[in-house]
């Protein structure tokens, strides 16, 4: 045995695994271990979006197995960006985005900030405020529909006491102007403890020191927050938008279980919309067109946020 | 695979029913409600003479037309027969969901002719009115109403309405009555509840506000093409009497129906009357018979009558009729269930369990307008029934009157000339790519 430590060291180090595999390189055993979940990847995202892309052009109706499949062009896209209703959802889709996560942000922060103040049952509070995230969308657009009820329902009956209007003067799910905040409403009592947890976490990784060091320096409560508490919080709450905004431009669930679209094509959703037009009317060929078009937008928007999120996290 | 082709020799060999090669599993897929309860019950006697075991797949309404579509769609073994909607026959023919008929139906003495023609015409023919059979009228069916019969007899209900309308109260003779009664009670004190006046269809997901919309549009005239086969729809669809129709049912939904029925359809059609809501409802024939037997609120509290006619006497069709999936793994077995059920015989029992029969022979029986308080209305809706397009593309067709109709009647948007103008926009681009305009 040398007594070279360099040598020690080098005998007392393992061979690498693949050595151990006949026949394999480090390399080769790495792709063995990457090889399926590429192909699972191949198989399950990559090629549909590429069979979704070839089927935007032609005319196709899943339904339809014995007509003739034609190659259109860009006929679908043309129709869609053509279509003044593709466009109503798309207005719809924007306020129900906007307003759910202004107001997510807003409630989630404050309820963030309270529970953080570490008060008596802060953890009972805690625990009884992200109960709504954890119930099924649909279980909660089934009981929220009973809430709405203009007859029997609670909601009215809380805004009556208020407001001392007739409940049965109105109706939340089935009124144009109110139809739209109904599903605001829901959507924001359902996921706003989600952005709250996010806060949370980002209220809490910031370190004491820095507010005694404030409290040294006579800052006020009110610049504390400005100067440590915001911009330290503010990757975690740009990354809640985020999570938020991609998951209610897809939103589906909750507002068909809610209005189903209605009254009318009030707050009939761009995804919704996509549903009708691919597996009630299957216009396969269409829909796929709308999907990548939903899609380039949603990415398309995602991308730049998340740059603008890199730009915030570098400061 | 057995297949239809192996029927004449089973045939020749002495009858169906008689001798059986083997007892298969026969599934029938059908819409979830009160007639098919019926039918299970009228199926027992089928397993016990043919030696045929029987399981249903029973789908709730709203979900049913996506549920079966798919299952034909995707070439699915589920169902062997399956009960679908009179809309569906021209997509199940053209695409090769269901099995023709003809020859079965000349190999086992099975004539149309028996058949009540609106149903025969409606549920089984594509193209539609030709010598084409792909399904045999297993339930007839119109939309239709009821009415709570004890608020209508109180004398001072009577007293109030012959007050304000200068009419007596009684079963409406035209739409515009109907309407006229429903305004009289919405919002009334009947036994210090607030009652209102009509439940009607305004259903956004599936078919409901065009079914229940037609009802009006066709007694005011409303067409879909002027001349048939043509599909030229401008000045049908969007006539003058159309429009007018299309306001009125905007007008009955604004005045008199009860807070909160936006979206709402059979179900809620039968808890509004049930729950002692409304004055009247609309909905289908198959459900008066549960009507009349609920204790609370049937009996000698219901009376129902047919839709209202307006310009001219017209009721939304309605009903299905049974075809055998082409699909199918026991379509010999599922060919002998159809010639069992064709039977005047079976067919009379369908109707006295509460299934809607459409042969000839019961509905002509001179016992058949008394066997039940809504029988007369029954045969009286079926004399002027219409039905929407049956066309292989028939789902774009119909969501999108669903769209342009509850964007009118229910949120109120645009006019009702609007509404339809866009309607055959729709329409025409739809046949525009189905290669018929």
């Amino acid at each position: 045995m040398s007594e070279n430590p360099i040598e020690r060291a080098a005998a007392a180090t393992p061979q690498p695994i693949a050595r151990n595999v006949r026949g394999l390189s480090d390399r080769a055993l790495a792709w063995w271990f990457v090889g399926p979940t590429i192909a699972l990847l191949l198989a399950i995202n990559i090629f549909p979006l590429i069979w979704t892309i070839n089927l935007s052009f032609t005319n196709f109706k899943a339904n339809r197995p014995n007509r003739e499949i034609k190659y259109i062009g860009l006929r679908n896209y043309e129709r869609i960006l053509n279509d003044a209703d593709i466009w109503l959802n798309m207005q719809a889709t924007a306020h129900f985005l906007i307003w759910t996560i202004v107001l997510q942000v807003l409630i989630g922060f404050a309820l963030a900030w309270l529970i953080n103040r570490n008060f008596r049952g802060s953890s009972f509070w805690t625990t009884v405020i992200v109960l709504p995230m954890m119930l099924s969308p649909a279980v909660v657009g089934n009981f929220w529909t009973f809430l709405y009820q203009p007859q029997i329902g609670l909601f009215n009956y809380i805004v009556s006491f208020f407001t001392g209007v007739d409940p049965s003067s109105f109706e939340m799910l089935g009124s144009v102007d109110l139809a739209p905040w109904s599903i605001i409403i829901v959507d924001t009592w359902m996921w706003t403890p989600f952005v709250m947890l996010i806060c949370l976490a980002g209220l809490r990784s910031i370190p004491d020191y820095i507010y005694e060091a404030a409290e040294i320096d006579r800052a006020s409560r009110w610049r504390q927050f400005w100067t440590i508490t915001l911009p330290m919080v503010l990757p975690f709450l740009m990354l809640a938008v985020l999570f938020r905004g991609i998951e209610n431009f897809k939103m589906f669930d909750l507002v068909v279980q809610l209005t189903g679209g209605g009254p009318g094509s009030i707050t009939e959703l761009a995804s919704i919309n996509l549903k009708r037009e691919a597996f009630e009317k299957w216009r396969t060929g269409y829909s796929s067109a709308f999907a990548i078009i939903l899609f380039v937008t949603v990415f398309g928007l995602a991308s730049i946020y998340v740059k603008a999120l890199n730009k915030v996290k570098e400061r | 695979m057995k297949r239809y082709l192996g029927l004449p020799v089973l045939a020749l060999g002495g009858g169906l029913l008689s001798a059986p090669a083997m007892a298969d599993d026969l599934t029938l897929c059908w819409a979830a409600w009160d007639p098919a309860n019926a039918l299970v019950e009228l199926s027992k006697e089928f397993e016990a003479e043919s030696g045929h075991n029987m399981s249903f797949e029973f789908v709730p309404w709203p979900n049913f037309a996506d549920r079966m579509l798919n299952e034909l769609n995707s070439g699915g073994q589920l169902c062997d027969l399956l009960i679908g909607d009179s809309q569906w026959i021209g997509g199940g023919a053209e695409n090769g969901h269901y099995v023709k008929l003809n020859d079965f139906f000349d190999a086992e003495s099975i004539s149309m002719d028996d058949f009540a023609p609106a149903t025969v015409y409606a549920y089984s023919t594509w193209p539609k009115g030709t010598p084409n059979y792909y399904a045999l009228p297993a339930m007839g069916d119109a939309n239709g109403w009821f009415y709570r019969k004890d608020w209508f007899e109180r004398e001072d209900i009577r007293a109030a309405f012959k007050e304000k309308t200068g009419r007596e109260l009684g079963e409406p003779k035209s739409q515009l009555e109907l309407k006229e009664i429903a305004e009289f009670f919405q919002g009334r004190e009947i036994d210090g509840q607030t009652v209102y006046g009509a439940s009607i269809f305004t259903e956004r997901g599936s078919e409901g506000i065009t079914m229940g919309a037609t009802g009006a549009l066709y007694t005011w005239g409303f067409k879909y093409e002027n001349n048939p086969g043509e599909y030229d729809m401008e000045g049908a669809v969007n006539s003058p009497a159309a429009v007018e129709g299309l306001e009125y049912y905007k007008s009955l939904y604004d005045c008199c129906t009860p807070p909160g029925y936006t979206n709402s359809y059979m179900g809620e059609s039968l808890d509004a009357f049930k729950s002692g809501q409304v004055a009247m409802a609309m909905n289908w024939f198959a459900f008066f018979p549960g009507l009349y037997a609920d204790p609370d609120t049937g009996g000698d509290k219901i009376d129902f009558f047919v839709n209202p006619p307006q310009n001219i006497p017209a009721s939304t069709l309605g009903g299905q009729g049974i075809s055998v999936v082409s699909y199918s793994d026991s379509q010999d077995a599922a060919l002998e269930y159809i010639k069992w059920f064709a039977q005047p015989s079976v067919q009379a029992q369908w109707w006295s369990l509460g299934g809607y029969s459409a042969h000839n022979s019961v509905l002509n029986d001179p016992g058949f307008v008394d066997s039940q308080p809504f029988a007369g209305d029954f045969l009286e809706a079926m004399d002027g029934v219409q039905d929407f397009w049956q066309e292989p593309a028939y789902a774009e067709l119909l969501l999108a009157m669903q769209k342009r109709l509850h964007d009118y009647v229910v949120a109120g948007q645009g006019t009702a000339q609007e509404a339809l103008d866009k309607l055959i926009e729709d329409w025409t681009e739809v046949f525009e790519d189905e290669g018929k305009l």
